[in-house]
């Protein structure tokens, strides 16, 4: 039996590549093309100039000219700011060409590490740079964290003002949000959904590329909100506050807009690369589960998101002229700006959560040598929660004053989402039923997920029981409820991913001591951080305070050195990443977890298309230690992987 | 390849495993019942308190056994069912160990009975509980008898409340920022920093607010509803003990957000009674300048004046009529 590992070298000497593929060009030395140094110009270039076109355009309005304080200019400043920075990175270059009528030239593919800062249509470059992305984020979003705690230490010693502060809150809840929706579709999720259903590319290469970029200038954007003075309104944004508050708002909004468009880019481009782009016999049924966690988060992305850009114009022109949706005085209303939100919110929520449930039903099989169980239900479970998500918006407006019918209503619906939740734990529990586990680093990040999960889901259902809601609502309750289903659940599910994939995406083996550190500290001060603040919240502690009752100090401060802790946490995964793959990297042997995966079926490091020739999918990636199971794939080249754990190698790629 | 030890009895983990559940299960919800239950927040100062606190209780006493029985597996097959070969693979399981139907259809009844007994007991607990001390809107559909006959006259500024009359006492949450003030329509519709109440009455919290959306949370009293802009809020409440609490607003509503709380009183209805008269009496000087009594007022979206406060007459908005022709500045 040929077994995987062995094929590499055919592939990677394959000549012509069957799909269109940009060809690869040796011309310009590089810098003098498009790069990420070109879309900063550009960017700059594109803020300078929609400032004085925006100065330009309205500066003589009466409401612009009284306030002092032009709108306008910010926002178009914003506007050509991403303007700018797509030129520059080039990603307008093949629209603008085909616009203007002419035949447009690939994109050039550069080697080397110079292709990670460039426009690459490569759905593995494309998924390295999201990694690179969203840890930018999410590092950035954890210091701003640090410093809430910090804030958090005294009641009445403040170590900012309560304007920064509440910047800092603002700043922190929408830069996680932002890289939250990303964290796994955007890296994980690109790099590998092609791999795992046999596909050469996505079925929209360069809608691909654009969506990481839009992504990566959002951070940009997000950020402009500090030198335009903060926003006061947290990451949900409620109008009229927002509506009142100054020029920093504009970077909010427009900031979610453009992150919603790469959110409905990446959205697109996954799900109808999924539907279309399955090798054959690729059915639904051996679908791997991850692929379905993805399919169901794309699905939301699409659908939910549009919402989001509504409502962020909405708010907009609220601000720049003078429009009046979200001003009740002026026949607006502030419950538009909530439904909108939460409409687009809480499919946002399990956004933030299916692709967690995909990982660990991906990566649990693996560690415990037994199939997945119940394969449907994980994927009707997925399905069900995308589905019924639409439909519970109304319960983060349980107090708001709502129809009170609506309040049953709503409580329902949110309590049946914990059914299909349920088949995830089941998958899992059944999974792990009289298997033989191995605890490598990937399964206790997924075993923390199940632990974190759980505690984040019952919460939840308390939260969205009426009458309890009453006293947890708008409370450290709620944060902490959430913080255990997002990073409980869903960073800890990347971890899981990180450690699982990146051998595969890097070709490094990752240090195994200093996973176990990073795992055993993020565990237990993620548990300590959080776990304090639902009492915290039951004792009466709203949320986005910087003072608070004298009595709930030693818990505060329990809570923030757990935090200071949790943050120190990520300085060991920093480190096992610098040692692993720069200062002493050791190479990975190709199929280091014994996984049936068609992702490690592929050569190390994976040839530009993948496969060279489309496998046949012969059986779900699930058979593991079966007697004389069926072969998972037919790779067209007389090699058939055998799904039998015993056949598949783990010796390294020689 | 097949299992290498011999497969042992499928019952005996599944045995052993649901013991240890039920005892630890009855265990931890009887000691939670008994000695934790009673002191969860927000204590039993009113009717929604109590029954939300009991609301709680029963949640937790359902969610803990869920909780401990899916702990206690993953423990269970931490301990049990680890590989005890390092860095090869074992192999375990086969074709069956992939489906279990009759687990997965009782495990989708089971979680489908549970959930919808809990949105059942939601429901009949927020009915019984009028509301439960949450925001019911401008239209609630759950409240006490004589609320509405309370509402109606205090708008019409004709309303009474004395101590023993066993009527509902309307009480005007007004949310600013960044603090709260108190209105008695049935005392004339004075103002107060402080909220007072008599004890052993039914309240009628209307809750408004003059610039952006806050929350009235009053802590100890279970109560908790947002205040819109020109929207009325309305929740409802019984006191039932004597003592003060705390007033906190839990929704952000900008700088000062963690800074707008403050306190109030539950005191006798004769005590409260000797309150509201004095305070109207001393406060009739100012009363007179306030707005007339409405349920919301409109914002003042000039706010040159510094003035949230403005006349309620001025509905429906119109910019010309407010302002001329000129744009407001802002």
């Amino acid at each position: 039996m040929t077994i995987s590992a062995e094929r590499p070298t055919e592939v990677e000497s394959s000549p012509v590549s069957p799909v269109a593929i940009p060809e690869k060009r040796g011309w310009g030395s590089g810098w003098l093309s498009q790069h990420l140094g070109t879309a900063i110009l550009g960017g700059f270039l594109g803020y300078i100039f929609g400032h004085w076109l925006g100065n330009y355009i309205a500066s003589g309005y009466p409401y612009i000219a009284n306030s002092g304080q032009n709108s306008v200019a910010d926002l178009l400043a914003l506007l050509f700011m991403v303007v700018g920075w797509l030129l520059g990175i080039g990603a307008l270059n093949y629209p603008l060409a085909k616009m203007v009528g002419r035949e447009a030239k690939s994109e050039v593919e550069y080697t080397g590490w110079s292709k990670y800062v460039r426009y690459n249509l490569d759905h593995k470059v494309v998924g390295l740079q999201y990694v690179v992305g969203v840890l930018l984020f999410f590092f950035t979003g954890g210091l701003l964290a640090m410093a809430i705690r910090t804030e958090l230490l005294n009641p009445t010693t403040h170590v900012f003002s309560a304007d920064t502060y509440i910047k800092i809150v603002s700043e922190h809840g929408t830069i996680m949000m932002m890289m939250a929706t990303s964290v796994v579709v955007g890296p994980l999720g690109n790099y590998f959904v092609p791999l795992m259903i046999g596909a050469r590319r996505m079925a929209f290469p360069r809608i691909e590329a654009f969506s990481f970029w839009t992504f990566l200038v959002g951070y940009a954007v997000i950020f402009s909100a500090l030198p335009y003075g903060g926003f006061p309104t947290g990451w949900t944004g409620y109008a009229p506050l927002q509506t009142q508050a100054g020029p920093g708002m504009i970077s909010y909004l427009f900031g979610f807009a453009i992150i919603g468009v790469g959110m409905m880019t990446a959205g697109f481009n996954i799900a109808i690369t999924i539907v279309n782009y399955r090798a054959p016999g690729m059915t639904w049924s051996r679908v791997p589960v991850f692929v379905w966690g993805i399919l169901s988060t794309a699905a939301l992305l699409v659908l939910a998101t549009p919402v989001l850009f509504s409502a962020g114009l909405f708010g907009i022109l609220d601000k720049t002229v003078q429009t009046a949706f979200f001003v009740s005085e002026h026949g607006g209303s502030s419950y538009l700006w909530e439904n909108l939100f939460w409409f687009f919110g809480h499919p946002e929520v399990y956004i933030m959560a299916l692709p967690g449930f995909g990982i660990i039903g991906e990566i649990i099989p693996v560690f415990t040598r037994k199939p997945l169980f119940a394969y449907r239900i994980a994927a009707a479970g997925m399905i069900g929660v995308a589905l019924l998500s639409f439909f519970v918006w109304q319960h983060h407006l349980f107090q708001s004053g709502i129809d009170p019918d609506m309040r049953p209503l709503f409580m329902l619906t949110t309590e049946l989402i914990s059914i299909p939740t349920g088949f995830i734990f089941l998958v899992g529990m059944g999974t792990l039923y009289r298997a033989k586990i191995r605890f490598e680093v990937p399964m206790l990040f997924c075993m923390a997920v199940y632990f974190n999960f759980l505690i984040g889901g019952i919460s939840g259902v308390f939260l969205s029981d009426v009458p309890v809601n009453v006293t947890v609502h708008g409370g450290f309750f709620v944060l902490s409820h959430f913080h255990y289903t997002i990073m409980g659940g869903l960073i800890f599910a990347f971890f899981a991913g990180l450690y699982f994939w990146l051998p595969k995406m890097t070709g490094r083996t990752m240090n195994k001591k200093l996973g176990l550190w990073h795992f055993w500290t993020m565990f237990v001060f993620f548990n300590l951080t959080f776990f304090p603040m639902f009492i915290i919240g039951l004792l009466g502690q709203p949320r986005r305070v910087f003072t608070y009752a004298k009595n709930l100090q030693s818990w505060n401060d329990f809570s923030s050195v757990s935090a200071f802790l949790l943050g120190a946490s990520f300085l060991i995964f920093i480190a096992n990443l610098m040692w692993s793959l720069f200062i002493k990297p050791q190479k990975s042997p190709a199929n280091p977890w014994d996984s049936l995966g068609l992702e490690w079926q592929t050569a190390t490091p994976i040839p530009r298309h993948n496969f060279d020739r489309i496998p046949v999918i012969m059986n779900d990636p699930y058979h593991y230690s079966e007697v004389g199971a069926p072969a998972l794939a037919n790779f067209g080249d007389g090699g058939t992987v055998h799904s039998d754990s015993s056949t598949v190698s783990s010796d390294p790629v020689e | 390849m097949t299992s290498e030890n011999p497969p042992k009895n499928d019952t005996n983990h599944l045995q052993r495993i649901t013991v240890i559940w039920i005892i630890v299960s009855i265990i931890g919800d009887l000691l939670y019942w008994f000695l934790v239950g009673p002191h969860v927040p927000p204590g039993r100062m009113t009717s929604t308190a109590k029954g939300n606190q009991f609301d709680f209780n029963v949640l937790f006493i359902i969610a803990f056994p869920v909780l401990v029985g899916i702990w206690e597996y993953m423990l269970y097959a931490v301990i049990n069912w680890r590989s005890k070969k390092e860095g090869v693979p074992e192999s375990v399981g086969g074709p069956r160990a992939a489906e279990n139907r009759k687990l997965q259809t009782s495990w989708i009844a089971i979680t489908t009975v549970v959930v919808l007994l809990l949105a059942a007991y939601g429901t009949v607990e927020v009915i019984v509980g009028k509301g439960s001390g949450g925001g019911e809107g401008p239209n609630p559909i759950w409240q006490p008898t004589g609320a509405v006959k309370a509402e109606t006259a205090a708008l019409a500024g004709n309303g009474t409340w004395s101590p023993n009359s066993n009527e509902v006492l309307p009480v005007q949450v007004i949310a600013q920022q960044w603090k709260f003030t108190y209105r008695y329509p049935t005392f004339g519709g004075f103002e107060s920093p402080y909220l007072i109440l008599p004890n052993d009455t039914n309240i009628v919290f209307n809750v408004t607010s003059l610039d952006v959306i806050h929350s009235f949370w009053a802590y100890q009293l279970e109560v908790k509803a947002d205040a819109n802009p020109m929207e009325n809020n309305v929740a409802f409440t019984k006191t039932e003990q004597l003592g003060s609490f705390e007033v906190r607003c839990s929704e952000l509503c900008g700088i000062w957000h963690g800074a707008m709380f403050n306190s109030g009183q539950v005191l006798t209805p004769a005590a409260f009674m000797a309150w509201a008269t004095k305070t109207e009496a001393a406060n009739a000087v100012n009363t007179k300048d306030l707005p007339p009594f409405a349920w919301t007022y409109v914002p003042d979206a000039n706010g040159s004046s510094g003035g949230y406060y403005p006349d309620g007459t001025v509905t429906p908005y119109s910019p010309v009529e407010v302002y001329g022709s000129k744009q407001p500045s802002s």
